[in-house]
């Protein structure tokens, strides 16, 4: 197999016919006319349907389960319990690396925590299996539910995130607050959010003998293959799983669920295939959350505005019986240069479901904190808040020293800024209004998201008649994956895109990484790059070695690929078609591999981030408090784009999540129960279309010579950084009111200000 | 803590042929009638183009038009359709040729992950058959029951005045 070495001679320079088009959806056509099939879309001949019943207590014992009554109910097959179930090979207690899970799959009777699954009803039709699990009636052993957070015990997580360290330090924070002219205190909060895509999970599973075929969707194949075959003692390669469309993920089908294991267990118990999805209610539980946060900041800055000291404390929560703790502070250590940075966590054990990463996964919560104590710094130093930022602009990443693999954030805030009309912003709070009386403030904030490379795989190959295959096992989530990659693949082999057939969304296919970090359009990409590029070689080498080509004896000069034909570098007047060289060599097809890893040297030697400004106007009811947004502009420079259109997207929905972020979302706990008391999405707060400002997305131009050879960043979260902490500034500038607990709900904004 | 328990009420299993017409053709089936018009569309009929996204009335994803209004098949039984017109997703293209809207939510990139998007169209496609030129503000309160987590919302109102307006 050939890597393709990061270099900067990228292929895709020569061809660069399909990079930078935007070219419409791959499915679009099939997922308005309702023919994309979805996981929970299949229905296997002779499908049972699977039923979860799920805890109504956070803590305790299930001591009696009704299962008889539920058998009796006609069209019930079976219930499996802890007391009847198909043995797994593998303790689903058990972690052998840090994206490895512990799962509820009905191994005991302990509950530990709300909407664990406790039992599965299989049945003839849904409405049956349904019927089942309300006629199971469980009885439970309560103990107490421990839901109190941040005042809970705390302890010091020996790592944060993946695999960050829970305490960082450069310089002298300490010191830097001493030698402040002005220093800045302040607790902000965010809540337990949950990811809520619009596709439940759900899985239908069918065995044949030892050989499991599964829909579900999955924003890590490969991971998911090997989780299963772990569990269920069997090879990776007897696990095929399909997932060609995935209805939103956002992180919740990152890693394997417990639910979608029990759909796999339900099958082998009755012998049939199972569809198991999950209710939107079970949702708040047994598939990841964002964990809540409360981080302290000081801050520290001279008489010029520069700072000082940056020190950020996290508490955050992971569940009692698993470890992820949000990174929160990760922004501090990138973002404002500091002589000082100083980031520290502890944590608090809940009786919740185990959070993981979701959409910007500590980026987000950490931006709109440290965001806003920025602002509130630029406000204490009586500076406009983009000169503020201006002022302590990282021409080095501040915590590392080292330089940017690439940043155009200057140009980001200039772009934003104009585009909004920053200039005219009234320095004070509680300056401006609108027609209608209402009050209206400006904010801003700065968006920053790691670049980051997966492991991928991938296969090209390339025909008699001229026409491509591409295959690595992608995951489309909404991000676009199938145009994009198929892009990417129709460039790597200098074909146009209907020449190329791009296959991904199943197990059976290379590896291509993970849908996630916002780093599957690089990884995947550069697999895919690989194996064009190998082909491309292979076929050089196959007309440059044959006298009758006219590409014959082109040695070192070398030959270039373009649509579908090989030039001579030195002489183009020389060139032959690819289904010339395939049928006089008399060859069906050349097969190319490539993959794709993060290059360490260029790890070691660069920071590489995205970067982008946001910013944004609201009106705020002087009397009732009622709060819209009501202009968002952001700048973003994320590297090359692959498809500005589908970029654009992302960036749109990105700032909507930023925007749910300040206002709306959060899972609200009933503090004696320890049952999330909203867990619908009629009170689990999402913007809809009422709530939709307007919103420009301005797409930076940035060359990255590092990061890749494609010089791919990454755009699926950047978006919700900056536009959270922009919109709680605004607020701020509205009304003169500083909200540090979030989402911010008009309660914060009228009345005694204790927020 | 007490089992919350609810016998279902006798009724709940009996079953009776219903006629309806579905997306414009004549169709009687037997349906017991607790089916929810969702549940029978999707493992009755394998017209899966309607989704299921929440536990009842929340998100949209199961807007089809009944009698061409707007309506959540999570929340009506399959029996209450006898006698009326029900159309899904799968009704709208003419044979292979997209309609207008699914042609403008195609191009103008009104779905991401797609699982909202038939709701979404079902419920535009009942805005503009009762008001054929909507404004902004009138395509955004249409839509306003139909939740989105992907797009942002921008280019599905731009998907439905580009619909709007290549049929003016």
């Amino acid at each position: 197999m050939s890597e393709t070495p990061l270099t900067q001679a990228s292929a895709h320079l020569r061809h660069g016919a399909n990079i930078g088009q935007s070219l419409t959806r791959h499915e679009g056509a099939l997922k308005v006319t309702g023919q994309a099939r979805y996981a929970a879309d299949h229905h296997p001949a002779g499908m049972l349907h699977a039923v979860l019943a799920v805890s109504s207590i956070a803590r305790g014992r299930v001591i009696a389960l009704d299962v008889a009554a539920a058998k009796a109910h006609p069209g019930v097959v079976d219930v499996m319990t802890p007391a009847h179930k198909p043995p797994l090979a593998q303790d689903p207690d058990e972690k052998t690396h840090p994206f490895m899970f512990r799962l509820d799959v009905l191994q005991n009777d302990r509950v530990r925590y709300p909407n664990q699954p406790i039992a599965v009803v299989i049945a003839e039709t849904l409405e049956a299996a349904t019927e089942g699990a309300v006629l199971l009636a469980p009885r439970y052993e309560t103990e107490p539910a421990r839901t109190d957070f941040p005042a809970g015990a705390h302890f010091t997580p020996a790592l944060v995130g993946v695999a960050d360290p829970a305490e960082a330090h450069h310089g002298d924070v300490e010191a830097g607050l001493a030698g402040a002219a002005r220093r800045l205190e302040a607790i902000y909060e965010t809540p337990a959010q949950y990811h809520n895509p619009m596709e439940p999970h759900g899985i239908v599973a069918a065995w044949e003998g030892d050989t499991l075929f599964i829909d579900t969707p999955s924003q890590g194949l490969a991971m998911a293959q090997a989780r299963i075959a772990g569990l269920f003692g069997i090879p990776p390669a007897a696990v095929h799983i399909r997932s060609p469309y995935i209805g939103g993920g956002f992180g919740s089908k990152g890693v394997f669920s417990g639910p979608q294991v029990l759909g796999i267990m339900a099958a082998r118990l009755v012998g049939r295939p199972v569809k198991l999805v999950l209710r939107r209610g079970q949702m708040f539980g047994p598939v990841g959350h964002r964990a809540p946060t409360r981080q302290s900041f000081r801050l520290g800055a001279d008489n010029a505005g520069a700072l000082t000291a940056i020190g950020h404390h996290t508490v955050t929560a992971s569940s009692q019986h698993d470890d992820f703790f949000e990174p929160a502070g990760g922004v501090s250590h990138t973002l404002y240069a500091s002589p000082a940075i100083a980031t520290t966590y502890e944590a608090v054990r809940l009786d919740t479901g185990t959070p993981l990463f979701m959409r910007a996964p500590g980026k987000a919560a950490g931006s709109i904190a440290l965001e806003s104590a920025i602002d509130e710094m630029a406000h204490a130093c009586a500076m406009d808040p983009l000169a503020f930022r201006l002022k302590n602009y990282a021409e080095v990443e501040p915590m590392s020293g080292k330089p940017f693999s690439s940043k155009a954030l200057r140009a980001c805030y200039a772009q934003g800024a104009e585009r909004f009309g920053w200039a005219k912003r009234p320095l004070a709070p509680r300056q401006m209004r609108d027609a209608a009386g209402m009050l209206v403030g400006w904010g801003m904030g700065t968006a920053t998201f790691p670049a980051l490379m997966f492991q991928a795989q991938a296969r090209a190959v390339l025909r008699a008649d001229g026409t491509g295959v591409v295959e690595t096992g992608a995951q489309d989530m909404g991000q676009g994956a199938w145009t994009a990659l198929g892009q990417i693949a129709a460039d790597s082999l200098a074909l146009d895109p209907d020449r190329v057939e791009f296959r991904a969304g199943s197990s059976d296919l290379p590896d291509a990484g993970i849908a996630g970090g916002s780093a599957h359009t690089a990884t995947a990409g550069m697999a895919i790059h690989g194996a064009g590029a190998d082909v491309i070689a292979r076929l050089a080498e196959l007309a440059m070695g044959d006298e009758r080509s006219p590409l014959h004896g082109a040695g070192n000069a070398g030959v270039i690929a373009r649509a579908g034909r090989l030039f001579r570098r030195d002489d183009e007047s020389r060139s032959e078609s690819y289904v010339a060289i395939l049928a006089r060599a008399g060859i069906p097809a050349i097969e190319g591999h490539g993959k794709s890893a993060t290059d360490p040297a260029a790890q070691a030697a660069y920071a590489m981030h995205a970067h982008g400004a946001v910013f944004a106007e609201v009106t705020v009811d002087p009397d009732l408090g009622q709060l819209r947004v009501t202009r968002l502009v952001g700048a973003f420079a994320a590297g090359r784009i692959i498809n500005p259109r589908m970029v654009q997207s992302q960036y749109y929905g990105g700032m909507v999540w930023g925007l749910s972020f300040a206002l709306h979302e959060q899972a609200v706990i009933d503090p004696r129960s320890g049952r999330p008391m909203n867990a619908n999405l009629g009170e689990y707060h999402v913007p809809v279309n009422a709530d939709l400002p307007s919103i420009e997305a301005i797409l930076v131009e940035e060359h990255d010579a590092h990061v890749n050879a494609l010089g791919i960043k990454g755009v699926g979260e950047i978006g919700i950084t900056g536009t959270a902490g922009a919109i709680a500034n605004a607020v701020w500038h509205a009304t003169g009111m500083r909200a540090r607990r979030f989402p911010i709900t008009l309660d914060k904004l009228i009345g005694p200000q204790d927020n | 803590m007490q089992p919350d328990r609810h016998a279902p009420p006798s009724s709940l299993s009996r079953a009776r042929t219903r006629a309806f017409r579905l997306n414009g053709r004549a169709h009687a089936a037997l349906v017991a009638d607790h089916v929810l018009l969702l549940d029978y569309l999707r493992e009755g009929l394998g017209l899966t183009g309607t989704k299921r996204g929440c536990d009842g009335g929340e998100c949209g994803a199961c807007t089809v038009l009944i009698d061409g209004r707007p309506r959540l098949a999570c929340l009506t039984r399959a029996g209450e359709c006898a006698g009326h017109q029900v159309e899904t997703i799968e009704g709208l293209a003419d044979g292979g040729r997209m309609s207008p809207l699914q042609r403008a939510f195609h191009e103008r990139l009104g779905t991401q992950c797609g699982y909202c998007t038939p709701g979404m169209i079902m419920a535009a496609e009942g805005l503009l058959r009762r008001n054929p030129d909507p404004d902004e503000a009138a395509i955004r309160a249409a839509l306003a029951g139909n939740i989105c987590r992907c797009t942002g919302y921008v280019k599905i109102i731009e998907a439905v005045q580009s619909a709007a307006g290549s049929a003016r």
